[in-house]
């Protein structure tokens, strides 16, 4: 009995490597099983291609085969891996074929439509808060509007925008724009009427007029709701101006990369402007999340 | 160890504890000696981090103890803990809001496998008995903290268990439920002839309650003094004005003041 | 005293209006208008009046009701109006003021059950009214905006064409894609939960693979599975996955520490636990997932058609009738798609109710 108690009572396994041997552990799998699956899909191509050339061939050289096409049916990660690297760190970031310039348009794009839409979403926020005809009839329809599949409204709004003479980064922007406001619009709601409503009568003791009550409490108050909201914009935005490029078939961006390959089929192409995207929607969020510390900072929060 | 009122229920030696934690360990409870008979209705009483919870949770084999050796029922507490020997009522009524007071009291039963029908005759049982006849369909949220805790008293009594381990269960409760909940207490107690071991931190309750009152110092969690209480079984609450009842309060409290209890 | 001056110059721009006469429209139309007009004037003066507030309420809605149809009646006649008929959006303004005062009222209503829904409806009743008037009368170029009218008339008439859309879209990738990623994420999270090595890998890999945008892996899917429904499946599986794991995950953690003692004291084995305290304890977080998902799946469905569509699927007749310009076909298909993803979050917002009905978010 002692000694298991011993045991029990040693300290617990905690720290970085009990954190991270999982994780690596799990990739190490996910990478093997991509391997194997990228010659169980490229097999039918590269057998058809030994045959027609009139070649024999054994399992080594299939398996070799299979992991270096020119567009596989499921590109293997080494492939990916270095179409990524040439694309982003050996050509010159103003060249067409740069991911990194590409990914500069969409990102602009995304930056621009985010900015408006935390703008409108705010301003709706104000006056849901502060006006009880919005609050009744138009929060329900806002909340509603967010089963409505918004992005399958891209294209119209790029095609009529186009046809009204805009092109190129503004449309993109509208659509990042209009589906970013709805998250931004109703964190801040929640976040503006989250004060404890003993607060919300000291202000009242204090004869406060709604603009002091709404600079000096509830703008404070909302602030952790603003940040979170700013996250799921800030990704919904990368979305958002990924879809815009599709519809009238836009020469850059990322999502005219994902488009071309798809239509080439240049599945490496995808493949590397997919985590491309990625990369950009996680720097992005953290990008906010820096942001938020160091609001944080300046208003006391943390050390 | 027989199952004559008299004999050992829970027997420590030696038990100490102390807790890993991130700054530096923490003796919790230091070489503890007690033993509880069949029967008994011991009181654990300390400040805040004495330890009585902890002692109460290593009891209930819900903590494992760095030294010592306790025996519930003559075997270790994993082995009492497996053979569903003890009840437990925690300081929260921690009922499932997904049951109807009904099913929550029939929890237990279901996992020690007893058959439907005589689930419902017991738990309808136990409900009579805590005096909430008729809420068997309620659910938790519709009842007041104090039914809810009657109803978490009734889950612990549901399968008959010789040991009641009760946390501060009462510790929640404005003064008036709480001295109501005290009177039932304690005529359950002498209806059912149970084991109880309580902890709390009111002195007038477990002068009420108990038999024996375990006086524990804080940090590092001691047993300063085990106080016999002498007064009449079958006592009811204007029995906390008498002037036998003062006594042994004071005596209680003397014991706190000894073990530093009261300093800052 | 705000409202008062409100309902003035509501009654001020209304009067206005007669002014300068309005054009178009036949001569029983201009007379009806008229009479309609002089009614509403009527209601809005007596509004004025500080007597019974139900029936300044009622007299503010009647002349509501009225004056909405004098713009309709006398947008009919050939157009184009814009700035030609100044009266007529000078009577709308007022109109809109009357209306804004209607809502105020109904803001007021006692909220819950049916009072919530009386302003949201009329809100949204009048933002369809105001839509059609003003498209027919400055006469909007169809490709810019139809009126609902025009959408509603493609709505009646291309309903097969539609409704084989829908069963391709949703009924089929849709509705099979989300049972299959709900259910693999729920049974990733429950055996994650058993083995906590995986969990602790799968959680922050997760994190990473939802950054990745949905569109992207459309194509790639549509590669492996072709171009039928099945591919539009597969992507909705795959976007309704993380969501679940991750929700599943927090829910079956979410047991409180007391309950899990209490489980334990009562020697009850894991499978026992599970069934009988964690999974109704995560089913709050599993609700939360499968309602995200239900929105999160139809988006993922319709972005996937673009990407290539056998001639059917809502997606696809988007893509399609966009480059054709025919904007009004695009709207009607929004708005299925809307009553779509509204009901199928409608439904499982119901089912959560039923399931959860214990959980403190009902108490209010």
């Amino acid at each position: 009995m002692t000694t298991e108690a011993l045991l029990l009572a040693a300290p617990p396994i905690t720290g970085i490597g009990h954190r991270i041997a999982p994780v690596v552990a799990i990739l190490a799998l996910l990478v093997a099983v991509w391997y194997a699956a990228a010659v169980w899909l490229n097999t039918p191509q590269v057998v058809d291609r030994f045959e027609s050339d009139g070649k024999s061939w054994n399992a080594r050289q299939l398996i070799e085969a299979s992991w270096s096409m020119e567009r596989p049916v499921l590109p293997a990660p080494h492939q990916i891996a270095r179409n990524f690297f040439e694309t982003v760190f050996e050509t010159p970031v103003d060249n067409k074929r740069s991911l990194v310039y590409h990914a500069g348009v969409t990102v602009s794009a995304t930056l621009l439509g985010f900015v408006f839409g935390t703008v409108l979403g705010v301003l709706l926020a104000v006056g849901i808060v502060h006006s009880p005809v919005l609050d009744r009839s138009l929060l329900p329809w806002i909340i509603a509007s967010q089963t409505v599949p918004i992005l399958a409204i891209a294209p119209m709004v790029v095609v009529v925008l186009g046809s009204l003479g805009f092109v190129g980064l503004f449309p993109k922007a509208v659509i990042s724009m209009y589906l970013c406001f709805f998250p931004v619009t109703i964190g801040m709601v929640k976040g503006l009427r989250s004060p404890d409503p003993l607060q919300l009568d000291l202000m009242r003791s204090y004869s406060a007029s709604r603009a002091q009550v709404l600079h000096k409490l509830r703008w404070p108050a909302a602030t952790d709701f603003l940040f979170a909201s700013l996250k799921v914009a800030i990704a919904t935005s990368l979305v958002g101006a990924i879809v815009g490029e599709l519809p009238t078939g836009a020469q850059a961006g990322l999502g005219a990369r994902l488009l071309s390959g798809s239509y080439y089929g240049q599945t490496i192409q995808i493949w590397s402007a997919l985590i491309m995207a990625s990369i950009v929607g996680v720097v992005l969020v953290a990008l906010v999340g820096v942001a938020e510390r160091l609001v944080a900072r300046h208003m006391g929060r943390s050390a | 160890m027989g199952n004559a009122p008299g004999a050992v229920a829970i027997e420590i030696r030696g038990l100490s504890l102390t807790f890993d934690t991130a700054d530096a360990p923490v003796v919790a409870l230091d070489d503890i000696d007690l033993t509880i008979r069949r029967g008994e209705f011991v009181s654990l009483i300390g400040p805040s981090g004495c330890g009585k919870t902890t002692l109460l949770r290593v009891i209930a084999d819900l903590e494992a103890p760095s030294a010592g050796h306790v025996a519930v029922n003559g075997v270790s507490a994993l082995t009492a803990r497996l053979n569903r020997a003890y009840g437990y009522v925690f300081q929260a009524p921690a009922l499932y809001a997904w049951r109807s007071v009904q099913r929550n009291v029939m929890l237990p039963l279901e996992i020690i496998g007893m058959p439907a029908s005589e689930r419902k005759s017991r738990a309808a049982r136990y409900l009579s008995m805590v005096g909430l006849a008729g809420f068997e369909r309620k659910f938790p949220w519709q009842l007041s903290g104090g039914m809810q805790q009657r109803v978490s008293i009734a889950r612990a009594l549901a399968f008959e268990p010789e040991l009641l381990l009760m946390d501060e269960p009462f510790g929640a409760l404005d003064e008036i439920t709480r001295d109501h909940l005290n009177d039932q207490l304690l005529r359950l107690w002498e209806q059912t002839g149970k084991t109880v071991v309580f902890v709390t931190h009111s002195i007038s309750e477990a002068v009420f309650l108990s038999n024996r009152i375990v006086v524990m110092s804080p940090r590092p969690g001691r047993i300063l003094e085990i106080i016999g209480n002498d007064l009449p079984a079958g006592r009811r609450l204007d029995v906390r004005e008498t002037t036998r009842f003062l006594d042994v309060a004071h005596r209680v409290r003397q014991a706190l003041r000894s073990g530093h209890s009261y300093d800052d | 005293m705000r409202q008062g001056g409100l309902q003035l110059l509501a009654l001020g721009l209304m009067t206005a209006g007669f002014v300068v006469p309005p054009m178009g429209g036949s001569w029983l139309a201009r007379l009806l208008a008229l009479l309609c007009a002089f009614v509403t004037l009527l209601g809005a003066t007596l509004g004025l009046r500080r007597w019974d507030a139900r029936a300044e309420g009622a007299s503010d809605l009647i002349a509501v009701l009225v004056g909405a149809a004098v713009p309709l009646m006398l947008l009919e006649g050939p157009g184009p109006f814009g700035g030609a008929a100044p009266g007529l959006w000078l009577f709308l303004a007022g109109w809109v003021l009357l209306l804004w005062r209607m809502l105020s009222m109904f803001s007021r209503l006692p909220g819950g059950g049916a009072g919530a829904l009386v302003a949201p409806a009329l809100f949204g009743v009048a933002l369809l009214y105001l839509w059609q008037v003003l498209v027919v009368g400055f006469a909007v170029p169809q490709v810019l905006l139809p009126a609902p009218s025009q959408v509603g008339h493609v709505l009646a008439t291309q309903f097969d064409v539609f409704w084989l859309d829908f069963r391709q879209t949703f009924l089929k990738a849709v509705l099979a894609g989300y049972a299959i990623g709900c259910c693999a994420g729920f049974l990733v999270a429950v055996i994650a939960d058993r083995v906590p090595f995986l969990g602790r890998g799968l959680l922050p890999l997760s994190g990473l693979a939802s950054a990745v945008p949905i569109v992207g892996i459309a194509p790639i899917l549509v590669m492996w599975f072709g171009f039928d429904w099945h591919s539009k499946a597969a992507v909705v599986v795959v976007v309704t996955f993380f969501p679940m794991l991750v929700n599943t995950l927090t829910g079956l953690a979410a047991a409180d520490a007391m309950q899990r003692d209490l489980m334990h004291s009562y020697a009850a084995s894991y499978a026992q636990t599970l069934v009988k305290l964690r999974l109704p304890a995560a089913l709050p977080f599993v609700f939360n997932a499968m309602k995200i998902n239900s929105t999160l799946a139809l988006i993922a469905a319709i972005v996937a058609e673009f990407f290539g569509s056998p001639i059917l699927g809502l997606g696809f007749r988007i893509s399609a009738e966009v480059a054709r310009l025919n904007v009004d076909v695009v709207w009607a298909v929004i708005a299925i798609a809307a009553l779509a993803g509204s009901m199928f979050y409608g439904v499982i917002a119901l089912v959560e109710r039923a399931a959860t009905f214990w959980h403190p978010s009902y108490r209010a």
